[in-house]
C-alpha cells in the first residue's frame, strides 16, 4: 500500500514551478534556482508524505516541514497554496507589502509554516528541537528539514548534526538540496563539500544518495527508507539541478536570485505544459 | 528599612532548586546546558531528571536554537551558560529562531560582567544587556538576589516569551524577604529619598545601598531603586521619583553603553530631562581579578556613587 502516485506528484511539481515562476514574476525577481530545485522534493512530501490537513493547519501531531533554506519560500507557497493552506491569489503578493507571503518563511504571517527561517544553518537547530520535543513527547510526528548545500558552511549545521545523532533522532529526515551552486558560484569553487556522503556518514547518519534529485519516484522511495531506518537519523543527499524543470534557468550560469518577467511567466507555463504531454 | 545580609545559600542552589521545583509542577519545563552543569550546579539535576535536564554539549548557538524548536512544539525550555556564550555566542539565534519566531525561551547568562572574577576578560559580558536589549520582544533582567531570583525564574516559566536572565553563581547576600512581591516591569524602591535617585540593578544593588547610607551621614537623602527589570523598564517609578529628586545616578555591572544607564537616559532625556550620570565599565575589556578589586579599577564603588552624586548635585 503507497500514498505514492507518480503522475499525480508529477502533475504537482508540474504546477508547483508555474506557480514559484508567477509568485517571482508579480514582484519582479527573487529565488528561483533554489526554489525550482526543490519542486519536485515540495511535490512528494505534500501530495504523498505529510501528515498534515490544510484545513486545521494547526492540527496536533502533524508532521513539520522546516525550510532551513528559508530563501525557497516560493516553493512552500506554492506547495501550501496548491494544497489549499490560503487561496492561489496570493502567490501574487509575494514580497508585496502587507503580504502573508515574506521572502524568507515565516511562522507567524503564513498558514502551513511551522518554522520561521532565514538565517542559513537556523532551521537545523529549530527542526532538531521540534523532533527532540516530539521524541520526549513520545509522538510519532516525524519533522523534514530541507537545508541547501551551500547552507552546509554555516558552523551551526554540524553542531546541530552533532545533536541529532547523539540523540538518535530518528524522526527528524535531512534532506540536503545538492544542486552544486550557491549565490557566488559552485559550491566546489566556494568552499568544497566534497566527500559529503562520508562527512555524513563519519557524523553518525544513515546516509541516502538520490543521483536524480529530480525525479519524485527517487525522492519518494528515499523517504521510505529513511522512514524504515529506526536506529541513526537518516539524511537524504538530493542531487539536484539548480533551476530544474525550465530549461532557461538549468541552463543560466547562475540563477540563485533572478529577473522574472510576465512573459517569462508564458514561456515556463509553455514549456511545463508541454513537458506533460 | 532594607537590610542586607548574608545567607548560606549561593545563587547557584536556588538556581537549581527553583528549576527543579518548576520541572516537578510542570512536565514541559526542560532545561539545556552547555557543558557547565559543574560551575552552575546543575550536574545532580541533569542527573535526576533525564527526561527534563540535558548537557547538550559546547554548542550555545544550536543549543538555542534547538530551545526555540522545543518551544513551538509546548516545551518551556531554560538553557544555561556563562553570560558571555549565552549572549554573544547564540545573538543571532536568539534574535531570529527566538524572538522573530515567537519562541518560549528562557536564557540565563551566569557570572556577569565583572562576577566572572578569576576566569577574565574573555568571561565578562559587559555588553550582554545591551545586546538584548535591542531584540523586540525580549525580557531582559539583572538579578543578584536570591528571593529576587526564585521569583524572576518562577514567572519566566509561566509567562510566554523570550527572556534573558544574569545573575552571579556564587552570591550570597540578599536584601529582600521571603513575602516580598515582584513584577516583571516594576522596579523596587529599596529606600526613599528625596535629594537623588540612585537606579541599579544587581550586585550594583548592593553598593547602591551603602553609597545611599554614607549620604545620608552628609544629609543627602538618597532613593535607591532596584530595577532588575530592565526590559520592560519601570518608566512610571523612575519618572515620578526623577519628579521628586530633579537628579538621577545610575550603577550597573556593564558597559555605561547600552545597559541600565543608557536606558534611564533615553527616558530621561525624552520624557522628563534631569542630570543624569552613569556609572558602568567605561568602555573596556573585562580583565582577571577580584571583585573587589574590579569594582576599585573599574570605578563601580559605593564611594564612586556617592562621587558622582555630588557632581550631579553640583
Amino acid at each position: 500500500m503507497t500514498n505514492f502516485n507518480r503522475d499525480h506528484a508529477d502533475m504537482l511539481a508540474r504546477n508547483i514551478r508555474k506557480d514559484i515562476i508567477l509568485a517571482i514574476s508579480s514582484k519582479g525577481s527573487g529565488h528561483v534556482g533554489g526554489s525550482l530545485s526543490i519542486a519536485d522534493l515540495m511535490a512528494v512530501l505534500y501530495s504523498s508524505v505529510l501528515n498534515i490537513d490544510p484545513t486545521n493547519p494547526a492540527k496536533a501531531d502533524r508532521d513539520y516541514v522546516v525550510l532551513s533554506k528559508g530563501h525557497c519560500g516560493p516553493a512552500m507557497y506554492a506547495a501550501l497554496a496548491e494544497k489549499g493552506y490560503f487561496p492561489k491569489e496570493a502567490l501574487t503578493t509575494l514580497n508585496q507589502n502587507g503580504t502573508i507571503l515574506p521572502s524568507h518563511t515565516d511562522r507567524l504571517k503564513t498558514p502551513g509554516v511551522d518554522m520561521t527561517t532565514g538565517s542559513l544553518g537556523q532551521g537545523a537547530s529549530l527542526a532538531a528541537g521540534a523532533a527532540f520535543a516530539d521524541a520526549l513527547n513520545h509522538s510519532n510526528a516525524y519533522t523534514y528539514l530541507i537545508l541547501g548545500d551551500g547552507e552546509l558552511e554555516e558552523g551551526q549545521v554540524w553542531e546541530s548534526l552533532l545533536f541529532v545523532a547523539h540523540r538518535k533522532l530518528t524522526h527528524l529526515i535531512t534532506i540536503v538540496d545538492v544542486n552544486g551552486k550557491q549565490l557566488d558560484g559552485t559550491t566546489a569553487e566556494i568552499c568544497g563539500l566534497e566527500p559529503l556522503a562520508d562527512k555524513f556518514a563519519a557524523m553518525n547518519y544513515h546516509v541516502i544518495s538520490v543521483t536524480e534529485g529530480n525525479n519524485t519516484a527517487e525522492i519518494y522511495s528515499a523517504i521510505e527508507a529513511a522512514k524504515a531506518q529506526q536506529d541513526i537519523p537518516t539524511v537524504i543527499l538530493l542531487h539536484t539541478v539548480k533551476g530544474a524543470g525550465i530549461r532557461k534557468y538549468e541552463q543560466m550560469g547562475n540563477c540563485h536570485s533572478v529577473s522574472v518577467t510576465q512573459a517569462d511567466y508564458y514561456e515556463a507555463v509553455a514549456e511545463l505544459d508541454a513537458a506533460a504531454i | 528599612m532594607i537590610k542586607v545580609e548574608t545567607g548560606e545559600v549561593e545563587l547557584r542552589k536556588v538556581f537549581t532548586q527553583t528549576l527543579a521545583t518548576l520541572m516537578d509542577t510542570n512536565q514541559d519545563v526542560v532545561y539545556l546546558e552547555a557543558d557547565l552543569g559543574g560551575a552552575i550546579g546543575s550536574t545532580a539535576l541533569m542527573q535526576s531528571k533525564p527526561e527534563q535536564a540535558f548537557n547538550v554539549g559546547i554548542m550555545e548557538a544550536n543549543m538555542v536554537g534547538v530551545a526555540c524548536g522545543m518551544s513551538v512544539k509546548g516545551k518551556i525550555p531554560f538553557v544555561h551558560s556563562f553570560g558571555t556564550f549565552s549572549s554573544r555566542r547564540c545573538a543571532d539565534q536568539a534574535f531570529l529562531s527566538g524572538c522573530y519566531n515567537h519562541s518560549n525561551v528562557k536564557i540565563i547568562g551566569s557570572d556577569p560582567g565583572i562576577t566572572a572574577e578569576a576566569n577574565g576578560g574573555t568571561h565578562m559580558p559587559l555588553e550582554d544587556i545591551a545586546i538584548y536589549r535591542a531584540f523586540p520582544e525580549m525580557t531582559v533582567l539583572d538579578v543578584a538576589e536570591p528571593h529576587l531570583l526564585q521569583f524572576v525564574l518562577t514567572d519566566a516559566a509561566g509567562r510566554y516569551g523570550m527572556e534573558y536572565i544574569r545573575f552571579p553563581r556564587k552570591l550570597k547576600q540578599c536584601y529582600y524577604t521571603e513575602d516580598e512581591q515582584f513584577t516583571i516591569g516594576k522596579g523596587k524602591v529599596l529606600r526613599e529619598g528625596t535629594d537623588v535617585t540612585i537606579v541599579a540593578a544587581g550586585i550594583s544593588v548592593y553598593d547602591a545601598l551603602d553609597a545611599a547610607a554614607e549620604l545620608e551621614k552628609a544629609q543627602i537623602s538618597a532613593e535607591v531603586i532596584d530595577m532588575f527589570t530592565i526590559k520592560p523598564l519601570d518608566e512610571e517609578l523612575l519618572l515620578s521619583s526623577a519628579k521628586k529628586t530633579g537628579c538621577i545616578v545610575t550603577v550597573e555591572n556593564h558597559n555605561w553603553i547600552g545597559g541600565l544607564g543608557s536606558a534611564v537616559a533615553e527616558l530621561c532625556g525624552e520624557k522628563y530631562p534631569v542630570p543624569v550620570r552613569r556609572i558602568g565599565v567605561r568602555d573596556h575589556f573585562g580583565e582577571v581579578g577580584s571583585l573587589a578589586y574590579l569594582k576599585e579599577k573599574f570605578k563601580l564603588t559605593a564611594s564612586d556613587i556617592v562621587s558622582a552624586v555630588q557632581e550631579c548635585k553640583g
